[in-house]
Formats: structure tokens, C-alpha cells, sequence
């Protein structure tokens, strides 16, 4: 019987991509992964469309209307959904905004910045609606794992994916959870 | 506000009568406060200047406590306790009528200036409540009319002293006594045994009552003392916590109101047994309408050779003790962040190991036993350890005062012999219809029918005096909710599992309570529960999911009939966060919503 492989997808929502850098750090460890699992929709594979998933991993909080109906798209079709990094499980540095008035924000950037033309806050229906508060995903959806770190090292990923797949509890040694 | 000079001098005043001591400074921002009515920058390096010590430091404790304020404040500031006995007698309506009366926002100052308004956590007054603090003075009773009377003296700038002297009245309801309450005690009587058998057979005495702790945690009150009387050191201190923060007890402050002499003389013993010659009383912020009688019983007590030097004439008998007032901290009840308090700091918890029977008040040993403890060991020295423990169980000797509030007919002070059993205490107190009661205040448990025939006593119920009863009609949502919102509000921000676990836990029991949450949710309060209790750093935070782990217990279908039927929901109202941004851009397509259906389609 030929196993087949486990479909992974990955994506970022309001997040620096820092943490798809830590999945790329992977290295020559990548292949070992390609023989376990198959990415489907990822910034790594350029695939548009989700389709079902064994597992989901996503980086970065929920900012956006964009955010919120991907992160939904990805619970309905993935199995298991995954946290990976800061922003994803708390916000993270993007929520950092979470003290301002968004109307305070938004003016700093479209109408009180130095050399703008025309100044105004930008309201093209193709741009995501910010939302008020920047949000971790557990907040939106059920969450089934989260992976810290900001972002969670090259070795921390692996220790988790390998556990993962290996249908085994997940222990991070501490060497991989502390950061300073 | 005030000039700059002058207020240089009032500080400079109020420094010099605390003897320039940074371990009044906690007692020197109160009197700054009063005089300022808030504690500004200016104050503050003030202070510090005239202290010798960084402004840091003091603004450390002025921005700890929540009866200091380092932003401009009313020169009346009424705070209403906000304690769910408080909610029961009907104190948000009051609050709300108050605010609007006086034309103030809650949580804020009048644009003039003259008055503030808001909520405090349990001010000690639940068998008398609505209650609130007007500068820290206790008001009890409020109902309306009062309520309008009190808006009339405020708006006349009518000084506190001249305002009736009724709504100050606290009554001392006791419905139940035993030995401590209902026997006769002569002032010096305890002083004349320790005199006449010397302390070490007081210890014995002690040691034959099996006194234990009455704040709550109930260790051995004279393992205790005499752990501190063999601990090394020349100093020695005895503290008396009557701090009383726990959300429902009272006795403490109907021990210090009626039997102070009792309370003073416990200590004095104390301090004769260990080798000390300074007692200190840690009252909470919210009885500071005694201090001035219990100055005058400490001064009376000199003036009788009770206290001072050499107490009835022994020369090698000294002992003195000073009223340090608290400033608004729960967590000051616990006994190190206490004594931390007591020194001038901030009250945050120390780690213990050393205990502070070794390293307390100043780093020497230090007893610190709760009012109660202290009053039951002065009427040991006198009728002796057996007399002490022919009453109560096996592990748990003498008697325990009960504070009563709640849904009952007769709420007060109840004083039993401990193994006394739940359904016992109700029937007493008159409760009809009792659903549950939380026991030993939000800290301790929230028990059920199903247990009203256990036994009140360390084997069985421990408690350190807090009982509050909810009778049907009540939903106990509505307390676990407001105990939620209590330690978010008293953590002390040290340790992270509290910090942040506290809000946590107060967002979960929110979405539950307004109908937001599904079983996840319920699941999620049991696993974070669990790590707040391995995980805090003091009592504080290793309690304060008690309410929420008991309630899930104890009374399920508070929870179950509120749930949704989805497995998850989101924790916020998604559809509202995006009002700010369709005002911001005037935006009115479809993808400026996020409409429900939307959402439960993704739900798995
Ligand atoms: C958060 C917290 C608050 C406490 N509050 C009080 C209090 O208000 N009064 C009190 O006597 N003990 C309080 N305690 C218990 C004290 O730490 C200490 O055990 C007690 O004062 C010792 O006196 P006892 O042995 O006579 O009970 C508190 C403990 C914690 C963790
Ligand atoms: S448990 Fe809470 S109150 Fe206690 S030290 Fe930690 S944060 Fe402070
Ligand atoms: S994007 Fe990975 S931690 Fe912020």
C-alpha cells in the first residue's frame, strides 16, 4: 500500500513572514518533509485556491477582512489548524496598534504624514477593511496547536511538525522556547 | 491647585511628622492626598526630595494602589463597593442615579473638578450595604433619598465633618456569640497571666489550644510564635493583619470596632512571648473611619499601663503598636506583601522561603496573625489552652466567626464552634431557599445543595470567615463574573499566569455570560484554571479561578443553558470591530460587513 501524503497548507495573515523565513531555514531538512507531506496552498508553492487539507499552519493575526475569510476558509477546510509565531497566538507586534484609536492610526499614515498630495484615508472596495483592534486567530477560530516563538526557530518547527506527523505529543525542549 | 511653594511646605510638613521615614511612605502619600486630592508629578518628586529617595520609588507605590491617584481627582471621591452582596442590595442602580445626579461620568471627575465617581471592590460592609467610601470614609445604607441628600452637600462644598453623622453609621451585628464574643474579657487580664506565669507557659497554653490561623489558612498560631521567638535576631515585630480584603468577611473590622482592647492585647501577649517591642495593625484603606478610636484605645491603654513601657510596672515589659493604613490593595492581605507594604513599598509578594517568623518586617522575625487569631490567643492566656479546645473538632479547636451576607433574613456576625454544619448557618441566619454559597469569599469555594451538610472546619470546609448566600432566584453567573472581574482587578501584575490569566479568565466568563460561548470555551476556562493554580506566584493567583473551576462543578447548567450550540464561537462581535473603518472611509459594499452567516459557515 503506497501511504499517501499529508496535504499541508500555510499562509500569512497580519504577520512580517518572519516565520515562513524560520519554515525556509528548514534547509536540506525540507526534503525529508517533502517525503511525508505535499504542500497544497502556501506562499512556498504559489497555489491560489485551498483545497482540503490534512493540516493548516498559519502566521500572523487577524487585521483585516481579508484575514478573517482566510483564516475561516482555512478552519473549514484544514483538520488541523496550527498557530505558528507571536502574531498569530497574541497579536503580536501589528497589535501593538491596539492602544491607538484606528482613526488615530490611519490619520498618521494618510493625512498628517510629510509630502502627501491630496490626503485622505483610503477607501478603494479592493483594499481589506481594517478591523478596530488587531487579534490573535484563537479569538476567531478554534485553534488545535500553537507553536510560540517570534519567530519559533528552524528547529522548533521541525521538533513540532516531526512530532506532529509521528501522531505523537508535542514537547518542545526548552533550548527551543525561551529567547533570551 | 496649589502654588508650587506651598505645596512644597505641606509636604515638607507631613514628611517631617513621619521623621522623614521611608517606611511611612505609604502613609505619607495618604496625607498628601488628602490635603492635594491627587498625587501629581510635582508631588511626587516632592515627596522624593524631601524622603531621599528617587522619584521612581515613589511613584511605584503611588500608581500601586488603588486609592492613590496620580491624575487630577474630585475633591469629593465617592466609590461605590462593587462586591456582588453589593449588587444583590441594588448598588448599580444607585450608581447610575448618583452619577447622573451629579452630573458625572462613572469612572471619572466632574469637569469642575468637585467630585468623582466609580467602584470599588468589597469595602467590608455587606451586611449593611449598598455601601460606598466618600474619601475613604465608609458609607452604609444608601438608598436614594440619601442619595440626593448627598448630592445636595457636595454641590455645597459642605466639609465631610458636617455631613450627618447617620450615613456613616456601622453597626456591629452580632447575631451569634460564643467564647470570644460573649464572654466578659478585663482589659490587662491577659498581660496580668503572661506577668504571672511567665511565656513560656503561655506558649504551652498555646500549644494546648491548637489555635490555628484565622485568616484562612489556618497554620498553628503557636508554631508560629514560637518559631519567631527561637529565630535569631535582636529585633522583633508582631503584625496584625486586618487587612480584611476577602469580597464578603467582615469580622475582622466588628473585632476592631468593638473589641480593639481584646485585638491590642493579643498582640501585646504576642509580643511578650517572641521578645518583640513593636506591634504594628495593618488596617485596609476602607476602615479608616476607626483609626481615630483606635488611636484613643491605644492611648488609653498607655495611660493604664497596658502598653508602652513597662507594661504594669515590669520594666522588662515593653511594647508599643502603630496603625499603618492601607491604601485599597487586596493582595496586601497576603503576609508579605503586607510587611512589604508596611515598609513603604509596593505590595507584591515575596518569595517564600524565608518565612517571616525568620525574615519579616525589616528582614527580622515577624509574627503576622490575623485580627481573630490574635483576640482568641488573648483569652488563652487567660482561661488556658484546654478551656480553648474542649470546643470545635479534632484538627480544628475553639470557634470561627462567620460573616453572614447575602440572601438571608439576619446577615452579621456568627460565631460557632468550628464543625458547625452549612445547613445550620443558614437556617440561623434566616436564608430562604439557598441555591449556593461561596464559601471563604471568591478565594475559597462555591458549594451547592448537594453539600450543605459538610462541616464548617479545616477537616471538612475551611473558611476564613466570608459566606455569602445566593438564594434561587439569584444566577450564579452573575457572581462568578463579578468575582472574575475582582482579580483582574486585584492581581498585582508580578507573575504572568495571574496577570494575564485573570483577564483571560474574566473574557471567558464574559463571552459565556452574554451567550457568546460553546463548549471550547468552557474547556478552555478548565485548562486555564489549572495552570493558574500551578503556575501563580502567591494565594492571589492560585485561587482566583476557584469560582470558575467550582461553578463548572458545582452548578453546570449555569453555564449549559447560556451556551451556543456551536462548537466555537469568536470572542469578539467581528461585524462591530469594522464600524470604526466603514465611518473612516464611508464605505458601504459588501465586503465592508461580516455578517453572521458568513461566519457559522466556516464553523466546523
Ligand atoms: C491574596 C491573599 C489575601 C489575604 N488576605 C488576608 C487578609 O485580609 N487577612 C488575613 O488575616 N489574612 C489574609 N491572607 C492570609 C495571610 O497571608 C496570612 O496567612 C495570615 O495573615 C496569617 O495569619 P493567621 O495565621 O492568624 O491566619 C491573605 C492571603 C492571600 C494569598
Ligand atoms: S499570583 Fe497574582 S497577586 Fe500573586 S504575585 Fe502573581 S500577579 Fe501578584
Ligand atoms: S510573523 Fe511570525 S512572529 Fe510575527
Amino acid at each position: 500500500m503506497i501511504e499517501s501524503k499529508l496535504k499541508v497548507a500555510t499562509c500569512s495573515l497580519c504577520g512580517c513572514f518572519g516565520c515562513h523565513m524560520s519554515l525556509l531555514d528548514l534547509d536540506e531538512r525540507l526534503f525529508d518533509l517533502a517525503e511525508k507531506i505535499e504542500f497544497d496552498r502556501s506562499p512556498l508553492t504559489d497555489i491560489k485556491e485551498l483545497g482540503e487539507c490534512d493540516i493548516g499552519i498559519i502566521e500572523g493575526g487577524i487585521a483585516n477582512v481579508e484575514n478573517v475569510h482566510t483564516l475561516l476558509e482555512f478552519r473549514a477546510r484544514c483538520k488541523v489548524l496550527i498557530a505558528m509565531g507571536a502574531c498569530a497566538i497574541s497579536g503580536g507586534v501589528p497589535a501593538m496598534r491596539n492602544q491607538y484609536e484606528l482613526k488615530d492610526c490611519l490619520e498618521e499614515s494618510y493625512t498628517r504624514g510629510t509630502g502627501l498630495v491630496d490626503a485622505q484615508i483610503p477607501n478603494d472596495p479592493e483594499i481589506p477593511l481594517l478591523l478596530d483592534q488587531v487579534h490573535p486567530i484563537h479569538e476567531v477560530v478554534k485553534i488545535d496547536y500553537f507553536l510560540p516563538g517570534c519567530p519559533p526557530s528552524a528547529d522548533a518547527i521541525w521538533t513540532f511538525v516531526s512530532q506532529l506527523l509521528a501522531g505523537q505529543p508535542i514537547t518542545l525542549p526548552y533550548t527551543q522556547i525561551h529567547y533570551d | 491647585m496649589m502654588e508650587s511653594s506651598a505645596l512644597i511646605q505641606t509636604i515638607r510638613d507631613i514628611v517631617q511628622r513621619h521623621n522623614k521615614m521611608p517606611t511611612r511612605l505609604l502613609q505619607i502619600l495618604r496625607e498628601v492626598q488628602d490635603s492635594l486630592t491627587w498625587l501629581s508629578a510635582e508631588a511626587i518628586n516632592a515627596v522624593a526630595g524631601e524622603l531621599g529617595i528617587s522619584p521612581d520609588k515613589v511613584r511605584s507605590v503611588a500608581t500601586f494602589y488603588s486609592f492613590l491617584y496620580t491624575e487630577p481627582h474630585g475633591s469629593y471621591d465617592i466609590l461605590f463597593s462593587d462586591n456582588i452582596t453589593d449588587r444583590m442590595l441594588g448598588n448599580r442602580e444607585l450608581l447610575h442615579y448618583l452619577s447622573e445626579r451629579l452630573g458625572v461620568e462613572i469612572n471619572s471627575t466632574r469637569k469642575d473638578g468637585l467630585v468623582s465617581v466609580g467602584t470599588t471592590s468589597c469595602t467590608g460592609m455587606c451586611d449593611q450595604g449598598p455601601a460606598a467610601l466618600v474619601n475613604g470614609y465608609a458609607l452604609t445604607r444608601l438608598t436614594k433619598p440619601r442619595l440626593d441628600r448627598i448630592v445636595g452637600l457636595v454641590n455645597a462644598k459642605t466639609p465631610l465633618e458636617q455631613w450627618p453623622r447617620e450615613f456613616f453609621e456601622v453597626v456591629s451585628h452580632i447575631h451569634r456569640a460564643d467564647i470570644l464574643l460573649g464572654r466578659h474579657f478585663a482589659d490587662g487580664a491577659a498581660l496580668r497571666a503572661v506577668l504571672k506565669r511567665g511565656p513560656d507557659a503561655i506558649v504551652e497554653e498555646m500549644v494546648k489550644s491548637g489555635l490555628r490561623g484565622q485568616g484562612g489558612a489556618g497554620f498553628k498560631s503557636a508554631a508560629k510564635w514560637i518559631s519567631c521567638r527561637n529565630a535569631p535576631g535582636e529585633v522583633k515585630y508582631v503584625v496584625c493583619n486586618a487587612d480584611e480584603g476577602e469580597p464578603g468577611t467582615f469580622k475582622d473590622r466588628v473585632l476592631m470596632q468593638d473589641f480593639a482592647d481584646l485585638v491590642f492585647e493579643g498582640m501585646t501577649v504576642c509580643g511578650r512571648v517572641i521578645g518583640a517591642r513593636q506591634g504594628f495593625v495593618y488596617l485596609r484603606g476602607e476602615y479608616r473611619y476607626m483609626v481615630d478610636a483606635l488611636k484613643a484605645t491605644l492611648q488609653s491603654r498607655r495611660e493604664a499601663g497596658l502598653l508602652g513601657e513597662a507594661i504594669l510596672g515590669d520594666p522588662g515589659f515593653s511594647f508599643d503598636i502603630d496603625i499603618h493604613l492601607g491604601a485599597g490593595a487586596y493582595v496586601c492581605g497576603e503576609e508579605s506583601a503586607l510587611i512589604e507594604s508596611l515598609e513603604g513599598k509596593h505590595g507584591v509578594p515575596r518569595i517564600r522561603p524565608p518565612f517571616p517568623t525568620t525574615h519579616g518586617y525589616l528582614n527580622q522575625p515577624t509574627v503576622v496573625n490575623n485580627v481573630e487569631t490574635f483576640a482568641s490567643a488573648a483569652k488563652i492566656a487567660v482561661q488556658g489552652g484546654d478551656w480553648f479546645a474542649s470546643r470545635g473538632t479534632a484538627e480544628s479547636k475553639g470557634t470561627k466567626l462567620l460573616s453572614l451576607s447575602g440572601d438571608c433574613e439576619r446577615p452579621g456576625i456568627y460565631e460557632y464552634p468550628f464543625g458547625v454544619t452549612v445547613r445550620q448557618v443558614l437556617e440561623d441566619c434566616g436564608a430562604k431557599n439557598p441555591q449556593g454559597i461561596q464559601m471563604a469569599g471568591p478565594a475559597g469555594h462555591m458549594i451547592s445543595e448537594k453539600l450543605f451538610d459538610r462541616r464548617i472546619c479545616f477537616e471538612d470546609l475551611a473558611t476564613g470567615g466570608s459566606f455569602m448566600v445566593f438564594d434561587h432566584s439569584r444566577d450564579i453567573l452573575d457572581g462568578i463574573r463579578n468575582f472574575a472581574h475582582f482579580f483582574v482587578h486585584e492581581s498585582c501584575g508580578f507573575c504572568t499566569p495571574c496577570r494575564v490569566g485573570t483577564s483571560l479568565m474574566r473574557d471567558l466568563v464574559d463571552k459565556v455570560h452574554t451567550g457568546h460561548g460553546t463548549r471550547a470555551d468552557l474547556e478552555e476556562m478548565r485548562k486555564l484554571g489549572q495552570i493558574m493554580r500551578v503556575g501563580s506566584h502567591c494565594g492571589l493567583g492560585q485561587t482566583a479561578p476557584n469560582p470558575v473551576l467550582d461553578s463548572l462543578d458545582q452548578f453546570p447548567e449555569s453555564y449549559e443553558r447560556r451556551l451556543r450550540s456551536t462548537a466555537f464561537e469568536p470572542a469578539f462581535d467581528m461585524n462591530a470591530a469594522l464600524e470604526q473603518a466603514r465611518w473612516l472611509t464611508g464605505r458601504t459594499d459588501p465586503d465592508a460587513y461580516l455578517d453572521e452567516e458568513i461566519l457559522q459557515g466556516a464553523m466546523p
